[in-house]
This record gives structure tokens, sequence and C-alpha cells, in this order.
């Protein structure tokens, strides 16, 4: 089995992890921007982690014949400062030219507040100054709804932005149906116990026309799953999924989105 | 018992197989469940938005039509529409605050 880890914060795992991935069949991961669990206290802190993703966390991929590939922003958790989120905006598009860069990610909102709302404004209109893709930080939980439709009504409202180069991440069984009525591509999360299981993940590619979703594990500092991927892909073939529904959803899907960023490479055509 | 209704996107099976797949997993999340509210018996204090809104949801299990997941999902969030003006904390809780 083939798949693509299209969202995984590989700063925060071990490199046992990355084996354990390639193992599993993995064949490239990107990383979004996220929060650290901690507010940086300042820009110099956004640099270094950019510096991380575009050329520490590639190298340390590479170890393991994994193309990494990274998303930048400001996450919506550290929004609130404005004068922090201009200064850090600032930074992007220097780091815009590295070569595994395929957009601006993962923006959006957490407690979908005014501040946050501005930020994620500043976001999408730098992504549509630097023809960026888009991949877009759900809220959590009981904000998830409310969140997730003020995302697509401020994406709409720039009019330049096409829904086809936009993710809107961590759906569950309450947004996933708008998100792709309204022309989004939808990122369903694995997490043991937020988001979606694996299971639940089934349920809901079952219920959809799955040709614009993808899965991810996140993978982050918390309570999270590397190999959650795999994990429901293994489901779906016990459910009697074929093979090529399978490599449709955890391989094919990613590939197709991600390659409208010239900077991706498929890896089956590198092979 | 309501009258099976397959998703396009899934391969046939009968009730029989889904539970030989998934009885005992939804089995012990059940008394998971039913411990979880022994254990909230046993303590002192009333209980917090995010009980109510886990007792709230039970009766949404035994509803006959399925989408009870988003049904669920769907009572615990948050109703309103506009932004808000600051929030006073980063976290989310799992249950709106506000649900009566
Ligand atoms: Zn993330």
């Amino acid at each position: 089995m083939r798949y693509i880890e299209p969202h995984g914060h590989m700063v925060s795992r071990t490199t046992d992890d990355y084996q354990a991935m390639a193992l599993a069949g993995c064949a490239a991961i990107c990383e979004p921007a996220f929060w650290a669990g901690f507010d940086r206290k300042s820009a110099d802190g956004f640099y270094d982690y950019f510096c991380q993703l575009t050329q520490i966390e590639p190298r340390r991929a590479a170890r393991y014949g994994l193309p990494h590939y990274s998303w930048l922003c400001i996450n919506p958790k550290e929004s609130e400062d404005m004068a922090l989120a201009a200064d850090v905006l600032a930074l992007i598009p220097e780091f815009l030219k590295a070569p595994t860069v395929l957009g601006i990610g993962e923006i959006g909102l957490n407690k979908n507040t005014r501040n946050e709302m501005k930020v994620l404004e500043q976001h999408i209109a730098l992504a549509v100054q630097y023809d960026q893709m888009i991949l877009v930080h759900t809220p959590h939980l009981e904000d998830k709804r409310k969140g997730t439709r003020l995302i697509m009504d401020c994406l709409k409202a720039n009019g330049v932005v096409k829904p086809e180069r936009v993710i809107i991440d961590h759906v569950e069984e309450h947004t996933i149906h708008e998100v792709l009525d309204q022309g989004f591509w939808a990122g369903i999360t694995l997490y043991p116990e937020s988001k979606s299981t694996p299971v639940r993940a089934v349920d809901m590619i079952e219920s959809v026309s799955a040709q614009r979703v993808w899965l991810n594990s996140a993978c982050d500092w918390g309570h999270s799953d590397p190999l959650s991927v795999p994990k429901a892909a293994q489901e779906m073939r016990r459910r009697g999924h074929s093979a090529a529904a399978i490599d449709r959803l955890v391989y094919g899907n990613p590939v197709k989105f991600l390659s409208q960023s010239p900077r991706f490479k498929d890896p089956a055509a590198q092979a | 018992m309501s009258t099976p209704q397959p998703h396009p996107g899934a391969p046939a099976r009968t009730r029989e197989q889904v539970a030989d797949l998934h009885f005992m997993d939804a089995r012990y999340k059940l008394l998971d469940l039913a411990a979880f509210l022994d254990r909230l018996d046993r303590a002192a204090g009333g209980d917090d938005h995010r009980v109510r809104g886990l007792r709230a949801a039970l009766p949404l299990l035994l509803e006959k039509d399925e989408g009870r997941v988003a049904r669920i999902l769907n009572l615990w969030s948050d109703p309103s529409v506009e932004p808000i003006a600051k929030a006073d904390t980063k976290a989310a809780s799992g249950v709106w605050p506000g649900l009566k």
C-alpha cells in the first residue's frame, strides 16, 4: 500500500515515526505551520520555525526516503495579537521562495474572534497576491460549525480564490457536506479522541462522493497517531473496499490536489 | 428497525457483517459511557455544561434515522453566526456552554 500524509506536524515527532510511516507505505509528507503549544514571543520565533519547516525537516525526512513539503502562516491560535501577526506575515514572502513550500496554511479560525478573522483575511490576500494554494484549519469542537461557515464566507468574499485550490481540513459529519457543496476540498483529520476516528472517517467517505476528500493524521505534539491514515485504509479494506478505491483516496486524491502546485512532485512519477 | 439505506460509496453488507466487525467496539464504548455516568453519580457537585450536553445527546442515539453523529455535533455547536469581540480562552470544551 502507498499513501500520502498531507498534514503531519513532523517537527513534533521522532525519527522512529518517520521510520514507521515509511514502512507503512508513506510516499510523501506535507507539514502546515502550526501552534507550538505555547505562544511564540516574537516574529523571530516564527523565522526559526519557518527555517525548520523549509530546511531542517526536509533533510530529516529525506533520511527515510520521504519527500517533505510545507505550508506557511501564523496559526489562528496566535492571531489575536495583530501586531505579531503583521510581523510574521511580512516574513512569509521570502520563505515562499523555498522549493518545498506549497502554499499558505494552516490558516483559519480558533475561537472565531474578530482579530482572528482579520488575520485570516490578510492570509487569504497574501495567498492571492503570490498565487498560492490554501490549507485551512477549522476550529475545534463546539466552535467548528460556526468557524467553518465564517471561513468559507471569507474565502468567497475575497472573490478571486478558486475553491478547488483550497482544502478545508478537520471536517466532521456536520460540516463535510457544506464544504464539498461549495466546491472546496475537504480534509478529514484522524485523531484517537477528537475530530474523527478512522472508523467514522470511512463512514463519511462512504456517504459522500469522495473525489475531493483527503485523510490526514495531523500527528502533532498532542494525543495523535502518525499511522492513522494507513489504519483508515485498513478499515476500508476489511469493509470490502477495493484496492483501487483505497489507493484513490489515500494516494490519488492528495496527489491530485497537491499537484496544483508545480512544486509538488507525484512520488510515483519520480520512481 | 429502519429500512436499510446503503450509501453509494459503500460495498453492500448485511447488518450481521457490520456487527461482526464493530459490535465489540461499540459494546465497550457503551459500557465505558455507563461507567462514566456512574462515576459522576458518586462525585460531589452538579453537572457542568459538558455533562449536561452529553446527557442531552443520549436520546438522539435512539432516534430512528441515520445522521445521529451530525445531529449530536450540531446539538453541541455554538449556534451564533457573528465573530466574537474577544475570547477568554484558546480552548474549546466540547459542548457549547450556552446549551440549555
Ligand atoms: Zn494541523
